[in-house]
């Protein structure tokens, strides 16, 4: 689960890392008021939305007086911010976050996430702060520095210490570093995060550090335990689809195409995409029904597939292993009849009870074209997609 | 033979009298597994399923002498489980319970090194030895007893490939589904590892997906070790980067753990990818078929030599290319040996 900047920053600050005094607002006026608040002679105003990338997408602006706060403000709000991590539809901005600024001596980079091949919380520094971090690992991996942490120790002085003179940390700045390190380390354990990222950290001109933007996840398997952060959860910010699906508990991600698919498993469901890719046709979506898929929920993946205007056919691709093959007909059966399916669907079911439920979808007098295999079903969609175009 | 599981294999459950502990251990016991007792704490000294219920692992191991242990438990609780059973020196734990929070796994892999327990899972359908022993929530019906051995990041996709192995009337040794999650117990070498040292292995199938980079890390394996022919798929294609595909560990992140990539790898390992998941079971049939005509005029050494695929040439098995300089040497040299010697210490006799 992703949290805004400046919910991010409130709970950094909570732990004892510095960040720039900052205001939220939803209107101009509000964003004027918090310029006036902060005082100064600089303001910047952040556009508060789910992705990277806002700088070069005019998400974040300098101002050098109030009144250039407000107009920024008003620029921002109400509008969507398309960067190269949002897609072409971009994200609403509801909010944006007025900081004073800063005196910028240097940019660091500053990240705590899983290394997966370890097994283990990675700690990855950057003298290269402020860029985009994925292309300086790809043009200029010597500069990115990594420690990763055993569990049962947690992250120690020494490996902090490493971090911080490898990226040209001055002694005096060190014990600072390090505490920062260690307090984000127990934010990390303590809030369930799967990221946090302060890009940049910077050094101001009187040598203090502070962190100028975060991006914080919480790891959504453990949202059960950590209440305070999922009530932090920004609907607003998701896919109205794929919120939609979370509620029913189906694990739904919107694609470009104009070929639904309805499958249990993510595996299968991901190769189901690949296969209407290679045999010429375009996938609408990912839709995992899980693996006690029952009727409702069948019927719920139906209504939610048909309410993209793009799909112009639906593939049905289930193995029934604990699920029964012919309850999933059901589904099916009914919500073709109850959600008035005007689209082909293309059905292949494999596994428990498969042909008591091929048996029952012949029998139930509905156009439902049947599929041998695989293959077979994928061949079947695309050309059922392509005549309903 | 077969690897991990058999007939012989005494399995306990954890979280044995909830639902899905229930329901599960009802289809395991129908299939024959030896399924001798459960855990739930508090349950202690009653039957479930005309079987003994423990209060805690030790009980149950000491009661029943089980060394697998199945947890269905909720995810809460699920690492807290898998530690109890590696406290109580089980040998191997399949944990089928899906959503662990990470930050637990991360605990639980670090108690695993260095104990003797394996760990399947979590988020994963389990382990199956046709006809001997299914530890899991896989439909058994489907397998049949052959010569295949499958490991899989996925369940369903799983099934797809014993379904087609079937139908070609190759079976399968064993089938591991090791689990959609980005930290988890066995990876694909461990258990390819064990299907190349399995004489009723004679191939492999390996169906990995999006993210991490275990499969590039297979790949690497396979080139150096393997004999065996492997056909692999990768699940994902289509997948846009930056969204978790159903799966916690299925996510394209930072522009690494792309199909792409893992298909470049497999490929240049020699291995037999296919881009479609229906042609699991045709590939592999071909592949066997032709490893089978040169086994049978295996009197003629040099003819068996020359039939090998020209992609994977015999030399190049066991040496290391010079670029992976990531992997020192020695490590390289000593991991078979070292796996050997575990397994035999620790394996009783009967498990072979």
């Amino acid at each position: 689960m992703n949290l805004h900047e400046y919910q991010s920053k409130k709970i950094l600050a909570s732990y004892g890392v510095p960040v720039p005094e900052g205001r939220l607002a939803e209107s101009a006026d509000e964003a004027l008021a918090a310029a006036q608040a902060l005082g100064g002679k600089l303001w910047v105003v952040k556009a508060q939305v789910h992705a990277g990338g806002r700088g070069k997408a005019g998400g974040v602006k300098l101002a050098r007086d109030a009144a250039a706060v407000r107009a920024a403000a008003a620029q921002m709000l109400g509008q969507r911010l398309v960067t190269k991590q949002t897609g072409a539809s971009g994200l609403p901005i509801e909010r944006v976050y007025v900081e004073a600024g800063s005196e910028i001596e240097r940019e660091l980079y500053l990240s705590l996430t899983l290394n997966r091949e370890r097994s283990r919380i990675a700690v990855v520094a950057s003298a290269a702060g402020g860029m985009d971090i994925e292309e300086v690992a790809e043009d200029t991996p010597e500069k990115i520095l990594s420690v990763t942490v055993h569990p049962a120790t947690g992250l120690q002085p020494f490996q902090c210490k490493q971090l911080g003179f490898g990226v040209g940390l001055k002694a005096k700045q060190i014990e600072q570093f390090q505490s920062i390190l260690l307090a984000l380390y127990r934010l990390y354990q303590e809030r369930d995060a799967s990221l946090i990222e302060i890009n940049p950290l910077i050094v101001t001109k009187s040598g203090a550090l502070v962190a100028l933007d975060c991006k914080l996840e919480i790891e959504a398997n453990a949202l059960f335990r950590q209440k305070e952060m999922a009530a932090l959860r920004d609907l607003g910010q998701e896919d109205p689809m794929e919120q939609r699906a979370s509620e029913h508990d189906l694990n739904y991600v919107s694609l470009d195409g104009d070929i639904a698919c309805m499958v249990n498993g993510a595996g299968l469901a991901m190769a189901t995409m690949d296969l209407i890719k290679l045999h010429g046709g375009k996938p609408a979506n990912f839709l995992d029904v899980g693996g006690g898929a029952t009727s409702e929920r069948v019927s719920a993946a139906f209504e939610l597939i048909l309410s993209n205007a793009n799909v112009r056919a639906i593939l049905v691709n289930i193995f029934g292993g604990i699920v029964r093959c012919d309850l999933i007909a059901d589904g099916i059966i009914n919500a073709v009849k109850k959600v008035g399916v005007n689209v082909p669907v293309v059905v292949r079911l494999e596994g428990t009870n498969a042909e008591v439920a091929r048996q029952r979808l012949a029998q139930s007098g509905l156009a439902i074209i049947a599929a041998t295999d695989l293959t077979d079903a994928a061949r079947k969609v695309v050309t059922a997609a392509r005549a309903s175009r | 033979m077969s690897v991990l599981v058999n007939a012989r294999t005494k399995v306990i459950c954890q979280g044995f009298t909830g639902k899905q502990g229930t329901f599960h251990s009802e289809q395991c016991l129908a299939y024959g597994t030896k399924l001798v007792g459960g855990v739930t704490p508090g349950r202690g000294g009653e039957q479930h399923l005309g079987l003994p219920v423990y209060d805690t692992v030790r009980d149950a191991v000491s009661g029943t002498g089980a060394t697998v242990s199945m947890i269905y438990v909720p995810a809460a609780y699920a690492a807290d489980s898998i530690l109890e059973a590696i406290d109580a020196g089980i040998e191997l734990v399949v944990c089928i319970t899906e959503g662990v929070p990470v930050n637990d796994m991360i605990k639980v892999k670090a108690a695993l090194s260095g104990s003797p327990t394996r760990l399947i899972g979590p988020n994963c359908p389990g382990i199956i030895t046709p006809g001997e022993c299914k530890i899991g929530i896989m439909p058994g019906f489907i397998h049949k007893k052959g010569a295949v051995g499958i490991v899989s990041r996925s369940g369903t996709l799983t099934y797809e490939a014993v379904f087609q192995t079937t139908n070609q009337g190759l079976g399968q040794s064993t089938c591991v589904g090791i689990g959609g999650d980005p930290v988890r117990g066995m990876n694909f070498i461990d258990v390819i590892e064990l299907f190349e040292r399995d004489p009723q292995t004679e191939g492999i199938i390996m169906v990995g997906e999006i993210g991490g980079s275990d499969e590039e890390a297979a790949a690497r394996h396979i080139r150096q070790y393997v004999t065996k022919p492997v056909v692999a798929y990768i699940a994902g294609v289509t997948a846009p980067p930056g969204k978790r595909m159903g799966h916690a560990g299925a996510v394209i992140a930072g522009g690494k753990g792309t199909a792409a990539d893992k298909y470049r790898a497999l490929d240049q390992a020699g291995v037999r990818t296919v881009k479609s998941p229906a042609l699991l079971g045709s590939a592999m049939a071909e592949l066997l078929s032709t490893r089978r005509a040169a086994s049978a005029l295996a009197a003629r050494p040099a003819i068996v030599a020359a039939s090998r695929p020209a992609a994977r040439p015999v030399a190049a098995k066991r040496k290391r290319p010079a670029s992976k300089a990531s992997r020192p040497a020695p490590k390289v040299a000593r991991r078979p040996t070292r796996k050997t010697t575990r397994k035999t210490t620790r394996k009783p006799a009967r498990h072979r």
